[in-house]
């Protein structure tokens, strides 16, 4: 299902995560957060700019496990675990933040 | 489930053919169910983790940054055959210095690739559970 930010339709693909990954913006993040009735606070920008950052460098949708580490690391023990990210993303954080920072899929995420 | 450990060859040149990407992508899934995984480079597939990759002529993405997450998935067994490296010119500097942060050891970087000749791979291969070639 396509959705619109900002005046621009983007292209989803049939699980909504976005085809086109080099147009994500910001608003997109928000507006499809809207959509599933998730509102993004601070903590949650926190995460999904961790995953813009971790994709920028490795090219690659983190899975799970790999994401809770990385995180623990950078922003504390006291959010990486999954329990902390579960609560945020209740969806799964691979898959519905993934979707909101604009990253495909996590690789091995069914 | 059961641990088992898996190789994953790699032979060819990372762009020509989808072999590596698939590779690869079989290897993050593999790691992702905590499997014991390890990678060998033989023949052009040494090319795949070489340095300074650029994609920007061919229209294909340059996905070599991600052999540098693969340390994250706890892949941390990569096997360069050295005649391999050898008949191509190339040596160890010519790769990306992969690496994998040892958590037991105050996240202490330490290498991922290990230089072995064609025979020591040989042994490697021996103690495998599952043997697949890209």
């Amino acid at each position: 299902m396509p959705f619109e930010a900002n005046g621009k339709t983007f292209e989803t693909d049939e699980e909504g995560y976005m085809v086109d990954l080099g147009s994500w913006e910001p608003d997109c993040a928000t507006v499809m957060a809207e959509l599933e009735d998730q509102p993004l606070t601070d903590a949650h920008w926190e995460v999904l700019n961790f995953l813009r950052e971790y994709y920028d460098e490795y090219q690659i949708a983190p899975a799970v496990r790999v994401l809770t580490k990385a995180i623990g690391k950078k922003l504390g023990k006291d959010k990486g675990n999954s329990k902390y990210l579960y609560e945020l993303f209740p969806y799964g954080p691979g898959k519905q933040a993934c979707k909101y920072a604009g990253l495909p899929k996590p690789t091995g995420c069914v | 489930m059961a641990i088992k450990k898996f190789m994953f060859v790699n032979r060819k040149a990372p762009y020509g053919t989808v072999y590596a990407l698939e590779s690869l992508e079989v290897v993050l899934i593999g790691a992702a169910f905590e499997q014991d995984v390890s990678l060998a480079f033989v023949g052009d597939g040494v090319y795949q983790i070489c340095k300074g990759q650029s994609t920007d002529g061919i229209g294909m993405k340059n996905f070599s940054p991600t052999y540098k997450a693969l340390g994250d998935y706890e892949v941390t067994k990569l096997y360069v055959e050295k005649e391999s490296l050898e008949a191509r010119g190339l040596t160890l500097d010519d790769l990306m210095p992969l690496v994998w942060e040892d958590e037991d050891d105050d996240y202490a970087e330490k290498p991922s690739i290990r230089l072995v000749s064609s025979e020591e791979l040989a042994t490697v291969f021996d103690e495998q559970d599952v043997v697949l070639s890209f």
